[in-house]
């Protein structure tokens, strides 16, 4: 899960890293009372998870609360690539020196953590890697050992960070690191790091990226989920323990295990390449060893979706018992059609591995008109993306 | 022979009274497992029967291998208890430590990897989030069906468990030395290199089928490690070229950040050394069949 910046401003701030004082509105009423409580010069800076805001105008300075509110009614709602802008953060103004870049993230490669520091910040730091790799550091971190004070004094030598500062950036690279474990990050990035004029250094920008697989440890990080950019179906289906992500096509897709559904994506966009173009319109995991009632839940979830035309359930039965998704089929479509919910789209079911025999059987004893029965992945994918381009 | 898991294993199971571990304990007896024992302190002592056979539960891993010579563990204990788990494996010097969990948190699963390496690599760890390895005929240890193929000589490794029983599925007439899932998350003990290079070595097995997917540069650098080692045949199947950027698709790996991990970079880097990929798993198993049917 991805932070936006005031959130990753509140987590630096609770682990006791020196930020900016200031606060987050959605509204310009809200945004009036933070300016009047920090007082004095605000930086308006709207919250968006995509890079960019500054040059798309969603960074501005303001005196006073008045000032305030009109830069704050200028950003909300503005849109900055293709993301809507709900949250203003306000702070206070730092006067800058120096900009420097420091990060820790996961090494997917090296199986560890990596911190990357640099006393190039405030920009692009992948361009300052390939225009200027002497100025990067990227120095591998033990999982086991972390960083302590002599593991941080070592970065900041090797990066070169004045001496001046030297000492307050090691206490920031223990504290951070200290943050990235508590918090089950697997991203925590500050850029600009900056040092102001009277010496002092601040985290100015808070990029932070949350372990959804450590909620458990982290009841609190539910809180920071933002419910509005939630899709309603994706919403939906996570309340069913599904693993549903909404896509942009027509064809509905139902499998398990999450390599064969991002399979069956690729076979149904191959497919649809002949047949109108036609998409996947979504991602659907129903897991290993799915019940009847999973799979009811699931093709529920997929035929709401008013863009779904054709729906492909693709399911190798190695734990998950082919007669069960058989049934959760059967099952779901006369529960849609008990509740008055007319179901029109037709499924192109293929079914392989445990049981897929009875799994078959079940089917054609259904004698449902909409279902039908593909005996290959290919041939269904084929068939779902035929049906999909014919109800357009 | 195969590679890493033989008739020979002796495996333990840790979580082996839980609901999955006893259904998984069940199915790997039946494959023909030598399953010697299971896991938990708590009943310790006691003994659990599986359709006639009575399997000891001992206290700690190190017990259990030192009372029954075991050298494989599959660990089906919860995420938060998986961590443990694993580092008791690692001191007990458990030469194969198959984690199937899934929703390991990724701090957890960096820490017991950093532990491993500490302790100079003594454990081979398959996992997490895997459905295991099975060496068909001879032993399976996790939750790979057994009926879906038998012996024979393709060697398969994979990170996802569905897209593992689909290319059994597809090539049963052939058959496999070994499959290995490897898992979908973003830290895994054993990679795509690490079975290539065993499968290169392993006298049993002629030819290699790697699937992958999106997220990671995992399949760019087997193909580098391809070029370099492996004389044996490879084909190639990557799942994920449709996924949008910045989602993820259901494993914890798969995301497509930034131009990285993408799945088209990943084919081409597979095709330059090589290795010829198919667009669908159907197709990519036809790739092997002719392979199989030219040697």
């Amino acid at each position: 899960m991805d932070l936006y910046e005031y959130q990753g401003r509140d987590l630096f701030e609770r682990h006791g890293l020196p930020v900016l004082a200031g606060g987050v509105a959605t509204t310009p009423e809200e945004a009036r009372a933070i300016a009047e409580r920090l007082g004095g010069r605000v930086v308006v800076k709207a919250q968006v998870k995509v890079g960019g805001r500054g040059k798309a105008g969603g960074v501005k300075l303001a005196e006073g609360a008045e000032e305030t509110v009109a830069r704050a009614t200028d950003i909300l709602g503005m849109d900055i690539k293709g993301h809507t802008v709900h949250k203003v953060m306000i702070t206070v103004t730092a006067d800058v020196a120096e900009e420097y870049y420091f990060s820790y993230l996961l090494d997917r490669a090296n199986r560890t953590f990596l911190c990357i520091a640099s006393v190039a910040g405030g920009m692009d730091i992948e361009q300052v890697a390939a225009e200027t790799p002497d100025k990067v550091v990227k120095a591998p971190i033990d999982a086991v050992k972390g960083v302590d004070e002599a593991k941080a004094r070592e970065i900041v030598t090797a990066a070169g960070f004045p001496a001046e500062v030297a000492d307050q950036v090691v206490e920031v690279a223990v504290g951070l690191w200290q943050a990235f474990v508590a918090e089950d990050a697997t991203l925590v990035e500050v850029n600009p790091l900056a040092k102001t004029r009277d010496g002092k250094l601040l985290l100015l920008d808070a990029k932070v990226s949350l372990d959804e697989n450590a909620a458990f440890r982290h009841p609190d990080h539910e809180g920071l989920v933002d419910q509005a950019a939630v899709d309603p179906l994706e919403q939906a289906a996570k309340e069913k323990d599904l693993n549903y992500v909404k896509l942009d096509g027509e064809v509905g897709i139902i499998g398990n295990g999450a390599g064969l559904v991002m399979s069956t994506l690729d076979v149904v966009a191959y497919a649809g390449e002949r047949h109108g173009n036609v998409k996947p319109a979504n991602f659907l995991d129903i897991g290993g060893g799915a019940s009847a009632a999973v799979m009811a839940n699931g093709l529920e979830i997929v035929l709401t979706d008013p863009s779904v035309r054709s729906v492909f359930v693709n399911v190798f039965g190695g734990i998950t018992a082919c007669d069960e998704v058989a049934n959760g089929i059967v099952q779901a479509l006369a529960l849609l059609e008990q509740r008055g919910e007319k179901v029109t789209k037709p499924l192109v079911v293929r079914l392989d591995g445990n049981k897929a025999e009875a799994g078959r059987a079940i089917l054609d004893g259904a004698n449902n008109p909409l279902i039908e029965r593909v005996d290959t992945m290919d041939g269904a994918a084929e068939r779902a993306a035929e049906l999909a381009a014919a109800g357009v | 022979m195969a590679i890493w898991l033989t008739k020979d294993s002796k495996v333990i199971v840790q979580g082996m009274t839980g609901s999955e571990g006893s259904k998984h304990t069940r199915r790997m007896l039946a494959a023909g497992t030598n399953v010697v024992g299971g896991v938990n302190p708590r009943k310790a002592g006691q003994s659990v029967d599986f359709d006639g056979t009575a399997l000891p539960v001992f206290a700690s891993v190190a017990d259990a291998m030192k009372e029954t010579g075991a050298d494989v563990t599959v660990i089906f204990v919860p995420p938060q208890f998986t961590k443990g788990a694993v580092i008791e494996a690692i001191d007990a010097g458990i030469e194969l430590a198959v984690v199937i969990t899934e929703g390991v948190p990724v701090h957890d699963t960096a820490a017991f990897w950093a532990y491993n390496v500490a302790k100079g690599e003594q454990t081979r760890i398959i996992g997490p989030n895997c459905p295991g390895i099975a060496s068909p005929g001879a032993s399976n240890a996790g939750i790979i069906p057994a009926d879906i193929t038998g012996s024979g000589r393709i060697g398969l490794v994979s990170k996802s468990g569905t897209l593992t029983y689909q290319m059994m599925y597809e090539l049963r007439d052939i058959g496999f030395s070994t499959c290995v899932g490897i898992g979908g998350d973003p830290i895994i003990g054993t990679t795509h290199i690490d079975a290539l290079a065993a499968f290169e070595a392993d006298p049993d097995t002629d030819a290699i089928v790697m699937i992958g997917e999106i997220g990671g540069d995992a399949e760019e650098r087997a193909a580098e490690f391809i070029k370099a080692n492996v004389t044996k045949p490879v084909v190639g199947y990557i799942a994920g070229f449709t996924a949008p950027p910045g989602k993820t698709m259901g494993h914890a790996g798969a995301i497509i950040s930034g131009s990285a991990g993408t799945a088209d970079a990943k084919k081409a880097a597979l095709e330059a050394v090589g290795v010829k990929v198919g667009k669908t798993p159907t197709e990519t198993a036809r790739l092997m069949r002719e392979i199989m049917s030219a040697s």
